[in-house]
């Protein structure tokens, strides 16, 4: 998992602050990277698929609930009629089997409820993770040391187990896609607010700080207008690795029959049944898990990008980068790595830093 | 209290407290949901006695601190529940009764706390080499063909659920190419070989997933170790590659890697429900997932809490385990 290297960074925080400079810098450094602009490409194209699926399915003339039990031939126990799971032009990828639900629907459908779910329990996560970040660093001793503790429960809690457990309490007028996203959210903001109250501490020393508060500035003008643009870098950075997580545990839930419910369309709910389903209509297993495959590696791909562009350091550390070169020289420093055996660089402190701390809770 | 000896106190007591915190965390989040415990716990078709037998039982009609008072004092001492007219004795650590079964919690989850076990020690076995090995080889041939393919299948493991490896492993061996049977579990002491053989691709599913985090880990380390001084020094004194690889820019990935996978045994247990799930294994997680699908409370609450115990007691050793192994962690 890639966030191990990012979580063993935070503590000493060294990164830059961005200001109106860094954003362009940071897209500069982005672009420089070729996996990654690849990577960015197909998370744009998702999210337009995600967007788009009324439309879409309009386009084919399907939607994903209707029942075609025509299509499926319920004498050989419900396989989808006709060659390659009953693909053609009425329906593009085929028919689920069993119901004769349109396939291709489903899965663009499912990209709604991936993309959604996973976004949503990402925001609940940055908010909850910087608002206690935040409250631990700036507040008294033994705020800090309450915020600390219960931020240390809630990190060794493990994230599957809990919501799964937590999923089967809840009612089920609930909307479930909400929920599944709540829940993902309210449980696992444990390493957000552990690296956000670092910063927050590296932060509340630098001078700028300082200066605003000897002008008598209050303490939500300093978090709004001095603390927040410091915490962006590291934020985004780790919200990136929670995109792809999220979107795992979600159809990890959903696979289980907890998370996401029918008839709303899930990828991981609808691999539950796919096993049973392989010799005669293999693209019911194989859509979902490509479709699951494809997102959570640009994801992840786009979140060590983002990394990269950020921490240019960090970069060195995973792998040795033809894009760190260009991007070098494209800013006409010279200088390019100095070069150590395979261009990486010795790390800073070594010291206390502990890696794994994010590896806790149960990632999938 | 300084070095090590204070540490390893301070650790155990932290360890302590954060089990105890969990502990009413989860029986709290449990406990007080919305909705009607009691009509939850005994199902939709229920009579109003029997939901007042629930009740009843849970003392739902007490205050919540009393309650986990009750709950705390089953854990330590023990506890004796009267079903109907026989009085049945709990004894530590209780975790109540089976909603579904009247069968003590406790049992339930040691009867099939082996097979998790089974999965989780084997799969870690696998996923250490597996995982150090790629490192191992990519910090080898860095700058060459051969370390970004690995460094693709790396990422690939990364981005791939341990369901849908799972899925995909049971569907082409067992299925297609029948090089194993669908595997069922076997009792270590039965038979070790049929135990080892019909685990060995919940073993596998499980392993690779986890095995990327440890070769980008692996990898970094030897890297960073490469690139310090010492190793420059034994180049220059004419070392071999292959030792100054194998043997020294290793021991820079020593303390790391057995740091991370003490906290990924913790982590694991949550792939774990998915593989045994998968695979129709009878451990602990298959038996959250069913008490789940009944709202089986008291067994889900068990569930969780010995799970949680394990990640927590994983997460302490990682500490102590850094510590000892690394030298320049200052111990606080």
């Amino acid at each position: 998992m890639s966030d191990v290297l990012i979580a063993s960074r935070a503590p000493g925080a060294d990164l830059s602050v961005p200001g109106a400079s860094g954003a362009r810098q940071f897209w500069r450094r982005l672009r420089a990277q070729r996996a990654a602009l690849v990577a960015a490409g197909a998370v744009a194209a998702l999210v337009l698929v995600a967007l788009a699926a009324p439309l879409l399915t309009a386009v084919e003339g399907q939607d994903p609930t209707t029942y075609h039990p025509d299509l499926v031939d319920s004498a050989r126990g419900g396989v989808p009629v006709g060659p390659f799971g009953g693909a053609g032009g009425e329906h593009w990828l085929g028919v689920e089997p069993q119901t004769g639900r349109d396939l291709f629907a489903r899965l663009v459908y499912g990209a709604r409820v991936s993309l959604g779910v996973a976004l949503a329990a990402t925001v609940v996560q940055i908010v909850i993770g910087v608002a206690v970040g935040v409250a631990a660093a700036l507040g008294t001793h033994w705020a800090d040391q309450l915020l600390s503790r219960f931020t240390d429960v809630i990190v060794a809690m493990p994230l599957m187990i809990m919501s799964l457990a937590l999923l089967a309490i809840v009612p089920s007028s609930f909307p479930r896609p909400v929920l599944v996203a709540l829940v993902i959210g309210l449980i696992a903001w444990g390493n957000i607010a552990k690296i956000v109250r670092a910063q927050t501490l590296t932060l509340k020393g630098l001078d700028h700080v300082a200066a605003a508060r000897l002008s008598g500035w209050g303490g939500w003008r300093i978090a709004r207008r001095e603390l927040l643009p410091g915490l962006a870098a590291p934020v985004i950075t780790y919200a990136a690795i929670l995109v792809p997580q999220n979107i795992t545990v979600e159809a990890a839930l959903s696979f289980l029959g907890v998370g996401v419910k029918p008839p709303t369309p899930s990828w991981g709910q609808m691999l539950t049944a796919a096993d049973v389903w392989y010799q005669a209509a293999p693209q019911y297993l194989l859509l979902p898990a490509g479709a699951l495959f494809v997102t959570v590696l640009a994801l992840t791909v786009l979140g060590d990008g983002v990394r990269t562009a950020l921490d240019p350091r960090a970069a060195s550390r995973l792998r040795v980068g033809t894009g760190r070169r260009r991007e070098a020289a494209s800013e006409g420093s010279g200088g390019t790595d100095p070069e150590g055996p395979g261009g990486a660089e010795p790390e800073g402190p070594g010291g206390a830093e502990r890696p794994g701390g994010a590896e806790r809770g149960g990632a999938v | 209290m300084n070095g090590f000896p204070g540490f390893a106190l301070r650790r155990t007591v932290g360890t302590l407290a954060t089990l105890l915190a969990i502990s009413v965390v989860v029986y709290v989040v449990f406990y007080v949901t919305p909705g009607n415990v009691a009509q939850i716990t005994c199902g939709p078709r229920c009579s109003p006695v029997q939901v007042q037998q629930v009740a009843d039982q849970l003392r739902l009609d007490d205050p919540l601190y009393t309650r986990y008072w009750h709950f705390l004092q089953g854990l330590v001492i023990g506890q004796d529940y009267s079903t109907g007219a026989s009085v049945q004795h709990c004894p530590a650590p209780c975790l109540g009764l089976s909603y579904q079964s009247d069968q003590q919690v406790t049992e339930l989850i040691l009867a099939k706390l082996p097979v998790s076990l089974s999965l989780v020690s084997g799969a870690m076995v696998m996923w250490l080499i597996l995982g150090v090995g790629t490192g191992v080889l990519s910090a080898w041939r860095r700058g060459r063909l051969s370390e970004r393919v690995l460094t693709g299948i790396t990422l690939a493991g990364v981005a791939t659920p341990v369901f849908v490896i799972g899925l995909v492993l049971m569907i082409v061996i067992c299925g297609e190419l029948e090089l194993l049977p669908f595997p069922q579990y076997v009792n270590l002491t039965d038979d070790p070989e049929q135990w080892a053989w019909n685990l060995l691709l919940p073993w596998l599913s499980l392993a690779l997933v986890e095995a990327a985090a440890f070769a980008r880990l692996t990898r970094a380390s030897m890297l960073e170790t490469l690139a310090e001084d010492h190793i420059r020094t034994f180049r220059a004194y004419g070392v071999g590659e292959r030792s100054v690889i194998g043997r020294h820019a290793l021991r820079g990935a020593f303390a790391p890697v057995i740091a991370l996978n003490a906290n990924t045994v913790g982590s694991a247990v949550g792939g774990a429900v998915l593989t045994e799930t998968l695979f129709g294994l009878p451990g602990v997680g298959r038996e959250l997932v069913h008490a789940v699908d009944v709202v089986d409370l008291p067994v889900v609450v068990g569930t969780v809490l010995v799970i949680g115990f394990f990640v927590v007691i994983a997460n302490a050793v990682a500490d102590v385990l850094y510590a000892v192994a690394d030298r320049r962690v200052v111990l606080t």
